[in-house]
C-alpha cells in the first residue's frame, strides 16, 4: 500500500466524517473514533514525509488517469512537511478536545462537531496533497465550509456573526481564487501544476495571465489573513470554541501559505514575478502586519483576541520571509510556519484551559490565576517566550533565520521591524503574565483549580516541542531547506531588481 | 390546506409522477443529461410538495428526521467508499474499470453507485434544510 499513502491521508477522514455524524449522541464514541482517525493520519503523514525524503517525489494518479488530464497527487518535501504539521496538530488537539468540547459545545451537537472537524482535516490535508490547481479550490471549499460551521458552534452568540463574517470574506477569497484559476485555464488549457509550470513561461506576457495571477493572489491572501485582508480573523478566532481555535490557528492559515508558496514558486516563472510588484507587496504587507497587528494586540482585553491579532502579526513575519525572494527567506518562512503552529497551538490551549476553569478569558477576570493554575501558567510563559523569540525556544530559530535572510538582502528596515515586533510581543505577552501572576487573586478566582490532566498533557507536549525544536533544529531546518530547494526558489533578492 | 380538495387531489396525482421522473433522471444520468444531484432535488421536491399540502407532521411520518440524517451520511460514505474498492483490487483510487468484467462495465457500475450516493445525500439534505426552516417556531 506504500504509494497509496498520499491518497489514504485524504480518504480516511473523508469516509470517517459522515460515519461520526450519525454515531449516538451523549457517549464518547464520536470523540474516540475521531481520535483514532487523527492518529492514523498523523502516522501516515510522518511516514509519507519519511518516504519523500528518502525516495523523492511521490506521484499518484487518481482513477488511473494520467496527468495532466487526470488529477494527480504530487508529494514533495514541501507538501509532506505541511501535511505533517496539519496531521500532527490534529492528533495533539484531539485528546484535548474531549473535555474542552464537552464544556463549550451543546451535547447534541458533539457528533456533528467531530464530523465537521474531520471534514476540515480532509480539506486541509487534501490541499497539501493535490497537484491540481482546481482540486485545490475544491478542498479549500471543503475545509472552509466546515470551519465556518466549527466557528459558529461557539457559546457566545457573537460566534454566529463572526462565522458569517468569515463566510463572506472566505467565499470572496475562494471565488477570486476560482476566477484566477479559470483565467489561467483559458490560456493554458491545463490545471496540473507541473504542466502549468511548463506552459506559463511562454505566455507570461499575456494580460489574461496577469489578471489571473492577481485574482489568485488576492484570493489566497484573504484566506491566509495577510494584512490588510485579515479582518475576519480576530473575531473568528475569538468566538470559536477553544478546540477549534487551537486547530484552525495552527493549521488553516498555514495551509493557505502553502498554496501561496506553490503558486509563487512552482507555477509562475521567476521573471514573471519580477515584472510584477509581488515581492514588494509581500514585504510592505509583512512589515505593516508586524507593527500594526502587534499594536492592536497590546490593546485587547480579551486574551483570545490578543492572540488572534498576534497571529496576524506572525503571518506578517512569514510574508516578509517570502518577500525576500531568496532561498534563505523562504526557508525562514517555512520554519516559522512550523514553529508558529507549535507556539500558537500551545497558547490557545492554555487559554482554553483557563476558559475551562473560570468560563472566561477576559483580562479582568484572570487576576492571580497563575498561582491557582501553575502548570497552565508555566505553559503560557514558555510558549509566550517562544512567541517573543527568546533563545532556547522554537521562536528564536524562526527569528534568527528571518533576520539572517534580511541581513543577506541588506534589508535594514526589515531587520528593525522584525526586532521591533519582538519588543511589541514582549509587551502583550507581558500583559497576560502580569494579570495572571502579579495581580492579587480575586475572590471569585480563589476556588479555581489546576486544569484537568487531559488538558494539561497535550498542552505540555506542545510546550516541550517548543523547547525541543528550539534546541534541535535538524528536522525543521533540514526539511525547510530541502523544501525551499524543491520549490526552486532562485535567489533574486529585492536589492538586485 | 385540508379543505382544498383540488389541491390535495392534484398533489396526490402529481407526487408519484414527480418521483418517477426523479428515478428516471437518476438512472438515466449515465446515458444522458441528469444524474444524482438533479434526481435528488426532484425527489425531494416531491416530498416537499407533500409537506406543503398535507403538513409537516404528515411528511415527518413518511421520512423521520433521524432517517434523513442516516441517509445523508450513508450517501457520502457510499460515494467515498466505492472509490476505495479498486484499492483492494490492485488499482488506484476511483479507478472503476476494475469493478466489472470489462472496462466499460466497471466504469458504468462505478458511476451508477456514485450517483446513487449523490442522489441519497442530496435528497436527504434538501429535506433537512426544508424541515429546519419550515419547523422554526414549532414546539
Amino acid at each position: 500500500m506504500g504509494n497509496h499513502i498520499s491518497l489514504l491521508l485524504v480518504v480516511i477522514p473523508l469516509i470517517a466524517a459522515p460515519i461520526v455524524a450519525v454515531l449516538p449522541r451523549g457517549g464518547r464514541l464520536p470523540w474516540l473514533t475521531t481520535l483514532i482517525i487523527t492518529f492514523i493520519c498523523a502516522f501516515l503523514a510522518s511516514s509519507q514525509l519519511w518516504m519523500v525524503l528518502n525516495d523523492g517525489v511521490i506521484s499518484y494518479e487518481l482513477g488511473g488517469w494520467a496527468p495532466p488530464w487526470g488529477i494527480e497527487y504530487r508529494i514533495d518535501a514541501v507538501n509532506a512537511f505541511v501535511a505533517l504539521i496539519v496531521a500532527a496538530i490534529a492528533a495533539i488537539t484531539l485528546p484535548y478536545a474531549l473535555l474542552s468540547a464537552e464544556k463549550e459545545i451543546p451535547q447534541h451537537q458533539i457528533p456533528l462537531f467531530y464530523s465537521a472537524f474531520l471534514l476540515c482535516l480532509t480539506g486541509l490535508l487534501g490541499i497539501t496533497q493535490t497537484g491540481d490547481l482546481f482540486n485545490v479550490f475544491v478542498f479549500l471549499e471543503i475545509s472552509s465550509l466546515s470551519s465556518y460551521a466549527l466557528i459558529s458552534l461557539g457559546r457566545n452568540r457573537q460566534a454566529l456573526t463572526s462565522a458569517y463574517q468569515y463566510l463572506i470574506m472566505g467565499t470572496i477569497g475562494a471565488t477570486f481564487f476560482l476566477i484566477g484559476v479559470g483565467l489561467i485555464y483559458s490560456q493554458t488549457g491545463t490545471l496540473n501544476m507541473q504542466d502549468l509550470a511548463k506552459l506559463l513561461p511562454q505566455l507570461s506576457q499575456l494580460k489574461t495571465v496577469h489578471t489571473g495571477f492577481a485574482f489568485i493572489m488576492i484570493g489566497i491572501a484573504l484566506k491566509l489573513a495577510m494584512y490588510p485582508l485579515h479582518l475576519w480573523l480576530p473575531n473568528a478566532y475569538t468566538y470559536a470554541p477553544s478546540v477549534v481555535t487551537v486547530f484552525l490557528a495552527a493549521t488553516a492559515t498555514k495551509v493557505a501559505i502553502y498554496i501561496m508558496l506553490r503558486v509563487l514558486f512552482t507555477i509562475f516563472p521567476d521573471d514573471f514575478l519580477l515584472a510584477t510588484p509581488t515581492y514588494d507587496i509581500f514585504i510592505l504587507s509583512g512589515m505593516a502586519a508586524i507593527i500594526f497587528a502587534s499594536i492592536y494586540a497590546i490593546y485587547q482585553s480579551n486574551i483570545k483576541k490578543l492572540l488572534a491579532y498576534s497571529s496576524v502579526a506572525q503571518i506578517g513575519y512569514i510574508a516578509l520571509g517570502i518577500g525576500f525572494a531568496s532561498s534563505k527567506g523562504v526557508t525562514a518562512a517555512l520554519i516559522h510556519l512550523f514553529n508558529h503552529a507549535l507556539m500558537k497551538a500551545a497558547l490557545f490551549m492554555a487559554v482554553g484551559a483557563i476558559i475551562y476553569r473560570i468560563g472566561s478569558c477576559n483580562m479582568k477576570n484572570i487576576d492571580g490565576l497563575g498561582k491557582q493554575m501553575p502548570w497552565t501558567f508555566g505553559a503560557i510563559v514558555i510558549a509566550g517566550l517562544s512567541l517573543i523569540g527568546v533563545p532556547g525556544t522554537a521562536g528564536f530559530i524562526s527569528k534568527w533565520y528571518l533576520v539572517t535572510a534580511a541581513l543577506e538582502q541588506q534589508a535594514w528596515i526589515s531587520v528593525v521591524v522584525i526586532l521591533f515586533g519582538s519588543l511589541l510581543a514582549v509587551i502583550y505577552i507581558g500583559k497576560i503574565i502580569e494579570a495572571l501572576y502579579f495581580k492579587p487573586v480575586t475572590d471569585s478566582n480563589q476556588s479555581a483549580q489546576e486544569a484537568p490532566l487531559l488538558l494539561l498533557v497535550p498542552l505540555w507536549v506542545l510546550v516541550c516541542a517548543n523547547i525541543y525544536f528550539g534546541l534541535d533544529t535538524s528536522l525543521t531546518v533540514g526539511v525547510a531547506e530541502k523544501a525551499a530547494d524543491v520549490l526552486g526558489v532562485v535567489d533574486i533578492g529585492i536589492m538586485n531588481k | 390546506m385540508k379543505r382544498n380538495p383540488i389541491l390535495r387531489i392534484v398533489a396526490k396525482f402529481l407526487i408519484p409522477l414527480i418521483i418517477l421522473f426523479a428515478l428516471y433522471v437518476q438512472f438515466h444520468g449515465d446515458f444522458g443529461p441528469g444524474g444524482g444531484f438533479q434526481a435528488g432535488v426532484i425527489f425531494s421536491a416531491a416530498l416537499i410538495l407533500y409537506a406543503l399540502v398535507f403538513g409537516l407532521d404528515a411528511a415527518e411520518k413518511i421520512i423521520p428526521p433521524h432517517i434523513l440524517r442516516l441517509l445523508a451520511s450513508a450517501g457520502v460514505v457510499l460515494y467515498a467508499s466505492v472509490g476505495v474498492i479498486p484499492l483492494f483490487l490492485g488499482a488506484n483510487y476511483l479507478d472503476y474499470s476494475v469493478l466489472g468484467s470489462t472496462q466499460i462495465k466497471g466504469q458504468h457500475l462505478g458511476i451508477l453507485l456514485v450517483e446513487l450516493g449523490v442522489g441519497m445525500t442530496v435528497t436527504a439534505v434538501m429535506l433537512i434544510i426544508f424541515f429546519a426552516f419550515a419547523g422554526r417556531g414549532r414546539p
